[in-house]
Order: C-alpha cells, then structure tokens, then sequence
C-alpha cells in the first residue's frame, strides 16, 4: 500500500471514530446549535428591539444583520468543542497508543479535523434553518449560496486547525479555557452585532481589523446581496493564514516528545 | 539466543533532571524481560523510548532488529505497547475499540470482527462488549487494553506497570494472560515495582535506580542477595519478649518495638513449629505478622540505600 493510500484510509478510520463520538452523544450537537440560536434571539430581541426602538433599524432588518455573526459564532462554537476532543484523546492517552502503531501518522489529526467540519457545517446548517424559522429572509441564490458554503467550510477549517494545537498543548481541559475565551469572544467585538464605524476609539480599530470581520461581511453581502470582493479576498487570507499557522504549530506539538 | 531488544548506553534527561543515565539491556525473543524498580526510577521513560514515543539524548535502542530513531515505522510494525501513558478509548465500546485496532492494522472487516470476538472471549469481555468503557472497571479496562495490544499480533510486548492498582484476581488473570502470550513465542518487557511479580514472571530482571540499572540477572541470582522472609512477633511486655527469646534462640530482638523477628519462609508448617517452640510462651504473643521480601528490602541488600521516595514521581509527573 502506498503512502497516500495508507494515509487516506487510516484518516478514513480515524473520521469514523470520531463521529461516532457525536453520534453516541449528540447532546453535544445540539448545545452547538442551541447556544448560537440563544444568542440569535438575545440580540435580536434585546439589542434589536433597542435599536429599532431608536429607529436605526428595523427588527428583521436586524436580523438579516446578525446572522452572518451567528454563523461565525457557530463556527467558534464548534472549534471550541473540537479543542476539547483532541485534548481528551492527548490527555487520557490514546494518541499515545496511536502514536506507537504503524499507521499514518497525520491520520490521528486529519480524523479530528474531518469530522469537526461536517459537525460544524451541520450545527451551521441548522443555526441558518432556525433563523428561516425566526423570519430570516437570504436573497442569495443557488451560486451564492454555494458560496456561503465555501468561506464557512474555509473558516471552519482555520478554526479547526487552531484548536487542535491548543488541544494538544493544554495539560488539562481547564488549560484550554483561554482559547475558548478567546474564539467566543472576538465574535462580540466585529461587525457581527453592530458595524464597526458606530464603534468609538481602539475598540472601533480592533473590530475593523480583526479576522472574525471580513469574514461577517462577506457572509453577510453573499447572503443579503450586497457582496465586496475586496472584503473577500482578506476574509480568504485570513482563514488559509490562520489555517497554516495552526497546522504547523499542530504537527511541531504533535511530533515533539511526550514528556509527561 | 537471538536478540529481541538490545539498549546500550541509553541516555535520556528532561531539562536538568536525568532521568536515564547510561543503561544497557538485552532481552531475547520469546522470552519476558522485567524492568523493576521504585516510581520515578526512569522505567516508563524506557519503555517510551523503546516504543519510539520519546527520542533518546544518547545510546542505541534496536527492537526487532530495528534501531527506533533511524526506523520507528518497522519498530511500531512489530510491536504492541500496554501501559499507564496508552490507553482506551472511553466514549467507545469495549468491541468498538478492538474494531478500530482492526481497522488500523488494515484487517479485513470479517477478519476484524472475528479478532474482536475471540479478544473479547478470551478476556472475559463477552457480556461488556457493547457497553461504552465508561462503564468498565479498573480490571476490564486493564483487560481491554492489552486486548487492543494483541489485535495487530504484535511479536514484542511492552507493558507498563500492567498490574499496578488491580484486584488479586485481576492481577492472577493478567499474570496468566502474559504466560500464555510468551508460550505463544512473544517477547514480553514488564515494568514493574513488585518483586513477587517479576519474580513469577521474568526470565531476566534489571533493577533501576535513578536512571541506573543497579543489579541484573535471573530472579534467583537476585534473591541470593536479599534478606529472606522472617516471622514477627510482637508482646505486650519485656518479660514474654524474654521468655520468647530463651525459647527460640536466633531470634532478632527490637527492644524498642517489643518484637522478635523470627528467619521462616512464612509458610503455615513454619509458623505452626514455631508457636510448638514457643510453648506456653506463645500466650504472651500479641501479634504474629510474616513479613515477605519486597522492592524495598531488594534495594536495601543490593544497593545499600532505601528505594527512592514519592517526591522523585511527583518530579517526574510535574514534567
């Protein structure tokens, strides 16, 4: 059997493993789908009904506002689950046991990473059907749609890859607290609730130039109608820079000595 | 004898501290191999770097014929790795993780099935199989761990401290499996830190003491040097402690403890003849103990110092 051919099936097997784990339990997927839907209906009943109150905005104008900023907390949501997961298998061992069996080795990680995509685009998939439900109106047609897919699938991945060297690093699950702090964080302080120029100072800045943003607002022009290529074009740098950064940190952790 | 595993002058430090300094082992196929020695000795640390987890600083590690560094891929070709650092997966079920090792050593589903079954027999997992090993105890869990270890048919067996924290019937269980492996042919490499175990179980044993190997030979070679089993009584007052002492001659007498150790195999013919001695004297005996040889004493007779204290494992742990 060839390399790739070996690599391609114990990744096969590893992917299997680990949507089994959210199959056996899918609680798990459904907290990733209510938290971001929680937060929906937070914003848009709370924040949104002050907005309109002021006659900024009207409440499904709004929403159609803040879905794409759900989608990518969703996102972050789920990266967040994916850290734990690698941190359990490095923590109680078993990468250990993989780690001494002829098998691909970048099969252990690929496995995770693979199967964090389909849960993710899944609680995505339907995070969007909950805000149908909710009067979210997209215009976006079947093109557009197809390329809503792309940059979530594309974020998504960067994402992933962040999570696992932050998995594979912390000692305990308690370690990993600050990534999840972070990726559920920065979501709040982009365009994803309120645009960036009605911000004030520093935080205006920050939330211009943060990677969460392009991102919010190339979901948003594909799934509303009013799309900006130059926004795009960052929002893609961003997700395959972070993607990179997090995939060579992961392989330097994963191939580094266990030591404890 | 053909070679199994040959180490010569492993070296191995994280950071500052040394945790291998220099060790040499030879271990010949089909037979089992035990690394004895206290927490934070370095056992598990060797056991890392012959299963290609950990680099070694220095020194050459061959396992089946394979030198680790320059060859991990044909080393982890040949062997299966059961201890404290590996482990199960536990959001599966017991049959779901010997058909993922089966998957991983690309056997065919039929053939996996039919492993996993005979595994699961075998190990007295039957009932358990489809339950997720949340649920297993310690022993199952131990059981199904080496279960996994044996799906790829590994020639070279490591295993890390198998029985540490088991059940006695647990522990003769494990101990049966490993005889039974070995006369199958397979190599075994044992750690642990209970003379009685690598006493029923080893060939060879290598005692290691901070990173050492201080003693090595056949379990009986060793046990020459160490202090045999002694029976220990112990009295309520000076005068039975003299009478006792006039009626046995040859005893060791604590003054301080008001006990007289007694050398005895601690057998039940043993100790029933020495209570005949005894007499009437018996009566002012408060406690009878049989005190067997342990790690302890091993490393008291062959290094002259106690073996190393917890603080060095929780050293090591702290890593």
């Amino acid at each position: 059997m060839t390399t790739l051919t070996l690599a391609a099936r114990d990744s096969a097997t590893m992917t299997r493993r680990s949507l089994r784990h959210v199959m056996r339990y899918p609680v798990t997927l459904v907290v990733s789908v209510v938290v971001p839907v929680m937060l929906l209906l937070l914003f848009t009943g709370v924040f949104g009904s002050l907005r309109s109150s002021l006659g900024a905005v009207s409440h499904s104008a709004y929403l159609a506002y803040v879905v794409p900023g759900i989608i990518v907390m969703t996102a972050a949501y789920g990266s967040s689950v994916t850290a734990q997961s690698i941190n359990r298998d490095s923590t109680e061992g078993i990468i250990a046991r993989f780690r001494t069996m002829a098998i691909s080795p970048a099969s252990v990680l690929n496995g995770h990473v693979i199967s964090a995509l389909a849960r993710t685009l899944l609680s995505v998939a339907l995070v969007i059907g909950v805000s149908i439900g909710l009067g979210f109106r997209p215009t976006a047609d079947a093109g557009r749609w197809l390329a809503v897919a792309g940059v979530t699938a594309l974020l998504v991945l960067a994402l992933t890859w962040l999570a696992v060297p932050f998995g594979l690093a912390a000692k305990t699950a308690e370690g990993l607290s600050g990534f999840v702090l972070i990726v559920q964080l920065l979501p709040f302080i982009s365009s994803a609730f309120v645009p960036p120029d009605q911000m004030s100072g520093s935080v205006r800045w920050f939330a211009a130039h943060q990677p969460f943003t392009p991102v919010i607002d190339t979901l948003r022009g594909l799934l509303t109608g009013t799309a900006d290529g130059g926004t795009a074009l960052v929002a893609v740098a961003w997700c395959i820079g972070i993607a990179l950064a997090g995939y060579l940190w992961a392989r330097v952790l994963f191939r580094r000595d266990l030591s404890r | 004898m053909t070679s199994a595993i040959t180490v010569t002058g492993l070296r191995k430090s994280f950071g500052s501290k040394v945790v291998l300094d220099g060790i040499d082992l030879e271990v010949g196929a089909g037979t089992t191999f035990s690394l004895l020695g206290p927490n934070g000795a370095g056992k598990t640390t060797t056991v890392q770097i012959m299963s290609t987890l950990v680099r070694a600083d220095g020194g050459e590690v061959r396992v089946a014929g394979h030198d680790v560094a320059r060859n991990p891929a044909a080393v982890r070709a040949a062997i299966g790795v059961t201890g404290q650092f590996s482990a199960v997966d536990n959001l599966l079920t017991g049959e779901e993780n010997l058909l993922l090792m089966a998957d991983l050593h690309h056997l065919s589903r039929a053939r996996g099935r039919r492993r996993a079954a005979g595994l699961l027999e075998k190990f007295d997992l039957a009932d358990a199989a489809r339950k997720t090993v949340t649920t297993y105890s310690g022993g199952m869990r131990r059981r199904l761990d080496l279960a996994m270890t044996l799906v790829g048919d590994p020639r070279i067996i490591f295993l890390d401290e198998p029985t540490t924290g088991l059940d006695p019937r647990s522990r003769r269980m494990m101990w049966q499996t490993i005889r039974d492996l070995v006369a199958d042919g397979v190599t075994i490499f044992l750690t642990t830190q209970q003379l009685d175990e690598a006493d029923a179980l080893a060939d060879h044993i290598a005692l290691l003491d901070h990173g050492k190997v201080v003693a090595a030979g056949t379990p009986e070679e060793l046990k020459r040097g160490i202090p045999g089993a002694h029976v220990r009584l112990r009295f309520a007052a000076v005068a039975g402690l003299d009478a006792a002492e006039r009626a046995l001659g040859g005893a060791f007498r604590h003054e301080d403890t008001l006990t007289l150790e007694v050398p005895s195999d601690g057998g039940a013919t043993a100790v029933r003849a020495l209570l005949n001695r005894l007499g009437d004297t018996a009566d002012a005996v408060d406690e009878v103990s049989v005190h067997t040889p342990d790690l302890d004493d091993v490393f008291f007779a062959l290094t002259g110092h106690p073996a190393a204290k917890a603080a060095d494992e929780e050293m090591e742990n702290v890593r």
